[in-house]
Parts: structure tokens; C-alpha cells; sequence
């Protein structure tokens, strides 16, 4: 391997990482605005790992959806980094307790740097790692200044922060609205929670939602 | 109650993590668990938008977040990076209530 190719691969990953730092400030801000403290935005921060299931975590609880419903959405939106781990198992084969620390660290962005790197199973796993592990690091500072900055606020509703919520769902789904068929699943999920709000207990919509994507995923396989 | 769900959240997210290298790749690795699972962030997301921006509890409201909303996909559009987003969107809110155009 290359030098160059090494310090262009950690450029990128730190890169990154200084990136989704600055989407942590916001989901520290937006847990303590929505009745959480400093110390549970950073527990989730540390543990889950994974940004939309905690922004989904904190949105739930936020919007008075209670405990059970925000951990199930949570776990929804996780699932596809199963799938992840199809994919750095085989690229990176680790194993022991090496694979449990991969487990942790396998997210979107170190899935992506690993995959455009896996011409050489060294590259892929430096590529893995440096994003991993400056996302988390990065990841969490962000976390810890945003909630204690939101915290030292009289009232967040006052600067809007209830708006920079959904403006923050609205970023994360944003780069995952490529073609026709992702914007009308949104668009069904969007119409099926609207519909369920004013009937159903606040975090049901979101949970229903989650219909729209497994009946998208069985119909595009009967088409085919 | 709250310490609770982050515990158990955090500990089925990481098992989620975790199912990828331990589950035999037959049982996941089959094209509709791999549809499901890359589509459920589509809907769901766009749900929590809906949610976010339109519920006070089990009622509808069309207040500040609506415009905050409008201006963040606007920013998007102009491929604003994630924190530009969010902050013109609770400055936009934040404007209108200290003014006394919306609630």
C-alpha cells in the first residue's frame, strides 16, 4: 500500500469525522430541548452509536411517545446496520474480541469508507477504523458541547430549537431521497404518520410508518 | 425510566450491529431483508419530519416549525451542510415567535 493512498484514507476519515461532530452539537442541543440531561444525550452518544436511531430515540420521547415506542423506533432504524455487517465481515473478517469491537463501530460512514477502500483488506480496515473511531470520538464532543450548550439555555423553545428537530430528520433523510421509488416510499411514510397522529397515541405514527418499508420491500420483489 | 430505554435501546442497537458477523449469512443476507432494512430509514424518517412538525401530542398544529421546516429543505436544496440546516431552521422559528407572526 501506498503512503499517499494511507494519508488520503485518514484525511477523509477525519474529515468525516469533524462533519457528523458538527451533527452531534444538534443532537446534543435537541436531546436536552426535548426533556432529556446532558448525561443521557452522552450515554446514547457512547452506546447506541448510531445517529438516526438516537435522533429517532429523542424525538419519540420528545414528542411524548413514551419509552417503549422510542426504543422499538430506535431499533428500526438500526436494523440495516445488520446489514452493514454482512458486508465488514467478509471485507474485514475479524474475529474474537476484535469482531465485537468492529460490531460497535460499523455504521453508515465507516461501511462506505471501508467498501470504497476494499481493493486491499489492509486498506479497507485502516479505512474502517479511522473513520470509526474519529466519528466516535468527534461524534461525542460534539454531543457533550451541544447538550451542555442547550442546557445552560433559560428556554429552548424560545431560540426554536422544537424546529431544528424535524429540520434535523429532514437532513438525515434528505441523502437517501435518490429516485422516484424513495421518494414515494417517504412520501406514504410521511402520509400514513399524518393520518395516525390525531387518532393514535404519539409514537405510534412513526412505528406504523415502518409498514410502508416492508410492504415496499415485498411488493418490489413481486414485480421483479 | 428514561435510563432504562437508553439501556435497552443501546443494547438491541448493538446486537443489531452485531447480527451481521454472528447470524449465518443465510438467514440475512437475502434480498428482501436487505430491501426492508435499507427502506425502513426512508419511512420512517420522513414519519418523524411529519411528526415533528405537525403534532402538539395527539393534535395537528401548523405553527413556527412549518416555516423553520420549509427553509431547512430550501437550505438542502442548496446542499447546505447539516448544521447550516438546523440552525436556519430554529432561527427562522425562533424570528417569527419573537416577532409574533406565528406561535
Amino acid at each position: 500500500m501506498s503512503r499517499g493512498s494511507a494519508q488520503s484514507i485518514r484525511a477523509s476519515a477525519l474529515g468525516i469525522g469533524f462533519a457528523t461532530g458538527a451533527y452531534a452539537l444538534s443532537f446534543g442541543a435537541i436531546t436536552v430541548a426535548s426533556g432529556l440531561s446532558p448525561l443521557q444525550a452522552q450515554a446514547l452518544s457512547l452506546f447506541m452509536f448510531t445517529g438516526a436511531s438516537q435522533f429517532a430515540f429523542v424525538g419519540v420521547l420528545g414528542a411524548g411517545g413514551g419509552a417503549v415506542a422510542a426504543v422499538l423506533t430506535a431499533w428500526m432504524l438500526g436494523a440495516r446496520n445488520g446489514i452493514y455487517g454482512l458486508t465488514i465481515a467478509s471485507l474485514l473478517r475479524p474475529r474474537g474480541a476484535e469482531m465485537l469491537a468492529t460490531a460497535q463501530f460499523t455504521i453508515d460512514e465507516s461501511t462506505a469508507m471501508a467498501i470504497a477502500n476494499d481493493a486491499d483488506r489492509g486498506e479497507a480496515r485502516k479505512a474502517f477504523w479511522w473513520t470509526g473511531l474519529s466519528i466516535y470520538v468527534l461524534w461525542n464532543i460534539g454531543t457533550l458541547l451541544g447538550a451542555l450548550g442547550a442546557s445552560a439555555l433559560s428556554d429552548p423553545g424560545v431560540l426554536g430549537l422544537d424546529a431544528a428537530i424535524p429540520a434535523g430528520f429532514m437532513a438525515l433523510l434528505w441523502p437517501r431521497l435518490r429516485d422516484r421509488q424513495s421518494w414515494a416510499i417517504a412520501a406514504c411514510g410521511a402520509l400514513v404518520a399524518l393520518a395516525l397522529i390525531p387518532v393514535t397515541r404519539p409514537g405510534i405514527p412513526v412505528l406504523a410508518s415502518a409498514l410502508v418499508a416492508v410492504a415496499a420491500g415485498v411488493l418490489i420483489r413481486e414485480r421483479k | 425510566m428514561i435510563w432504562l430505554a437508553i439501556l435497552i435501546g443501546s443494547v438491541g442497537t448493538y446486537l443489531l450491529k452485531l447480527a451481521g458477523f454472528v447470524v449465518p449469512t443465510a438467514v440475512l443476507d437475502r434480498p428482501m431483508v436487505r430491501r426492508v432494512s435499507g427502506l425502513l430509514p426512508i419511512s420512517m424518517l420522513a414519519a418523524l419530519v411529519v411528526v415533528q412538525t405537525f403534532s402538539v401530542g395527539s393534535a395537528i398544529a401548523i405553527d413556527a416549525r412549518l416555516a423553520g421546516l420549509t427553509v431547512a429543505i430550501v437550505a438542502l436544496i442548496f446542499r447546505a451542510p447539516f448544521l447550516v440546516v438546523v440552525l436556519l431552521a430554529a432561527v427562522t422559528a425562533g424570528v417569527l415567535r419573537a416577532v409574533g407572526l406565528a406561535s
